[in-house]
């Protein structure tokens, strides 16, 4: 039996690199995730009315760009086995600092680096306690979840803030002059390139599935897992900082209350772009094709008149079916690289 | 290496399937019912007066909204419109812009909402309207720069005086009264109390007011501080409870000590909450506004507003089928009216 274990990994490894490139490019979760994604937007291009406009593509951009933000450093947490439920508290704390700061005279840009600078102490806090006390993340986030809202409820209060400068909350909003495209997306565009060179091309990002896979042998092979899991904590309260100032700019108004839930959100996109909640497995473009996928069956769905309920139940099953898929899939793979390792295997 | 591609191609096909199979039924359930969005714009051609009027409340499966839209939906099909109600299953502002971009793409005849923030489905309400969508606000505003009409459902003044009323009634007109409020810094509470402190000195100068208690919405509170004005005031022939959760937890105390039937209870309630202290006979009556009226209004508001009978500024007038005429006051504003008075002969016509 340990024979077994030990060596059933390591053909698997053999074989996929055994596979021609393209082949390991075209059927991955991701490119299910994609191709999904495609369909489901020829589909509602052709069935529901008013889909297969200009204007449903500036609003749902502009409805997705929290999500897409905050899934960015979500996905590369999630990689190694860790998971920030924090962020959506973030995004609310983020809005309420901005909207005090605004209020106190300050301009948006001084508020939001601010702003920025305290999501990113609050990863900080996140990260040394999961690392530092050896705590799980999971429960480390739930406390600063609630932590993080309450202070900022407790700022500002039931009251909201809504004095913020008209050239700003017109910005957010605006699309790229002769496009659909709103301008938000540049930001989105800019973080995207950094954070997929960060976990696809640098030995960082080795380092972040190798922990997921294993952090002892992560450790052992030279990656400093800590000082990893912590600058990921502090990227992932950064960025959900940052979306708190998008957030706020786009709605007009810094509420105590805002994006509460929105840290299952992005979970749900993460997972649904085929990242593992086990750590080791995930790709930025399926992320992306997650959170696109949820959005375009959103609005399609809204568009076509379906009830709010019954959207939740649709993605909810598509989120229960890429996890089972995804697990299929694991299950498969497994089977299929054991008897060649060891034949005794196929018998039990 | 075979099978594993196989693998790959049924997930695709798998996820292709469930695509088709999710859009085609939902696009499908949209389109026969009349009532839905969707269908409306298609009919393009629709004859001159058939209004598609679209409720968005601040949440659905909430019976008060319910009921509002149950209002609506009447009046629309007592005028021959297009009814349809759309709206988060939570209460945020941001999931409201949301619907608010929807119907703009469907270019609805007229939007009714009732806002999550005053503030925040502002800029998409006005590009609603820029792209001819008319947008009345009812049971919660919004900045009013971003909507053409307000449907209110009540005054200060009428909640105050009907508040007053009833108690003079139920106490014969003199004897020590109190009153259990909310919070004591809630503007709203507040404000009444004062009005209601005008119209005691005013109309009924038997009565005394002797003491403003604070349950803090909060039904402990407010059952705690209940028991502790019976005490304290052993001649009080009634408590005046302009909230919802400060009357409910009052009914609650009375309903079981040996004051019931004896201390006069009344103010703002929801019948759901007060039904049972109605029916064992602790409560007698107590107001609020009918949300079913207010949804009813709204929705000729509407009509008025699609149909070019009105533009919302102060003084145009409109009818309002069984409710009768409105006129248009400050702020591009329309009064229901006084609040409605729910008594054990008509309890039962309402559920929220």
């Amino acid at each position: 039996m340990t024979t077994q274990t030990a060596t059933a990994p390591a053909p698997r490894v053999y074989a996929d690199h055994a596979r021609p490139a393209w082949r390991r490019v075209l059927f991955t979760t991701e490119m299910a995730i994609i191709s999904l994604l495609a369909i489901v937007l020829v589909v509602a291009s052709l069935t529901v009315d008013k889909f297969a406009t200009p204007l449903t593509m500036t609003y749902l951009l502009l409805d997705v760009t929290t999500l897409l933000l905050i899934a960015l450093p979500m996905t590369m947490v999630m990689i190694t086995g860790d998971i920030d439920l924090s962020v959506g508290s973030m995004v609310g704390l983020s809005s309420v600092i901005v909207g005090l700061m605004v209020q106190a005279g300050q301009s948006i840009p001084v508020a939001g680096l601010v702003a920025i600078a305290v999501g990113a102490l609050g990863g900080l806090a996140n990260g040394l306690l999961v690392t530092r006390m050896q705590l799980p993340a999971l429960a480390v986030t739930i406390g600063s979840m609630a932590l993080y809202r309450g202070i900022a409820v407790g700022l500002l209060g039931t009251t909201a803030i809504t004095t913020f400068p008209r050239e700003w909350t017109q910005l957010v909003k605006a699309n790229i002059p002769g496009t659909p495209v709103p301008v938000v997306m540049i930001l989105f565009a800019v973080l995207l390139a950094a954070f997929a060179v960060l976990l696809h091309f640098t030995p960082f990002g080795r380092g972040v599935y190798a922990i997921g896979r294993s952090k002892d042998a992560a450790l052992f092979n030279g990656v400093n897992v800590d000082r990893t899991r912590v600058i990921l904590f502090v990227l992932s309260g950064a960025v959900a900082a940052l979306a708190g100032i998008y957030y706020t700019l786009r709605f007009g108004s810094a509420r105590g209350d805002n994006a509460t839930g929105l840290e299952l959100q992005v979970i749900a996109a993460v997972v649904l772009g085929g990242v593992s909640v086990f750590g080791g497995r995930g790709a930025l473009h399926g992320v992306v094709a997650g959170v696109l996928l949820i959005g375009v069956l959103s609005s399609a769905l809204r568009l076509a008149g379906v009830t709010s309920d019954v959207i939740n139940i649709i993605t909810g099953v598509l989120l229960v079916l890429s996890v089972i898929s995804g697990s299929v899939l694991g299950w498969v793979q497994a089977r299929r690289a054991r008897p060649a390792a060891s034949a005794p295997g196929a018998k039990a | 290496m075979k099978s594993q591609r196989k693998t790959g191609l049924r997930i695709a096909a798998a996820a292709a399937a469930l695509a088709l199979t999710l859009v085609s039924c939902s696009s499908n359930a949209g389109t026969p019912a009349a009532s839905s969005p969707a269908s409306t714009p298609a009919g393009g051609g629709a004859p001159a007066g058939n209004v598609s009027i679209t409720f968005l409340p601040k949440n659905l499966g909430n019976p008060y909204f319910d009921t509002s839209s149950k209002g609506g939906k009447a009046a629309v099909e007592e005028f021959g419109g297009t009814f349809a109600e759309v709206g988060p299953a939570t209460a945020t502002p941001d999931a409201q812009v949301s619907y608010i971009n929807t119907l703009t793409q469907q270019q609805v005849g007229a939007i009714v909402v009732s806002a999550n923030d005053q503030a925040a489905i502002c800029d998409a309400l006005n590009e609603a309207r820029d792209a001819g969508v008319k947008v009345v606000t009812f049971d919660s505003d919004t900045n009013p720069e971003c909507r053409d009409l307000f449907v209110n459902q009540a005054d200060a003044a009428g909640i105050a005086k009907v508040q007053v009323d009833m108690i003079a009634e139920q106490i014969g007109d003199s004897g020590e009264i109190a009153i259990l409020s909310a919070s004591a810094n809630a503007t709203n509470q507040n404000a009444w109390i004062e009005l209601m402190k005008e119209e005691l000195t005013k109309s009924h100068p038997d009565i005394t007011l002797v003491d403003t208690v604070y349950g803090n919405d909060e039904d402990q509170t407010s059952f705690d501080k209940t028991a502790g004005l019976l005490q304290s005031h052993p001649n009080l022939k009634g408590i005046v409870s302009p909230t919802t959760v400060g009357i409910a937890a009052a009914a609650r105390y009375l309903s079981t000590s040996q004051y019931k039937g004896k201390v006069a209870l009344t103010g703002l309630g929801t019948p759901n909450q007060m039904r049972e202290y109605v029916k064992d006979g602790t409560v007698t009556e107590f107001a609020l506004w009918n949300p079913e009226d207010l949804g009813y209004l709204a929705a000729y508001a509407a009509d008025s507003l699609v149909k070019g009978d009105i533009t919302g500024a102060s003084g145009d007038q409109f009818t309002a089928g069984k409710l009768n005429d409105f006129t248009v006051g400050e702020n591009n504003t329309v009064l229901l009216g006084d609040p409605y008075r729910f008594n054990a002969d008509n309890i039962d016509d309402f559920d929220f």
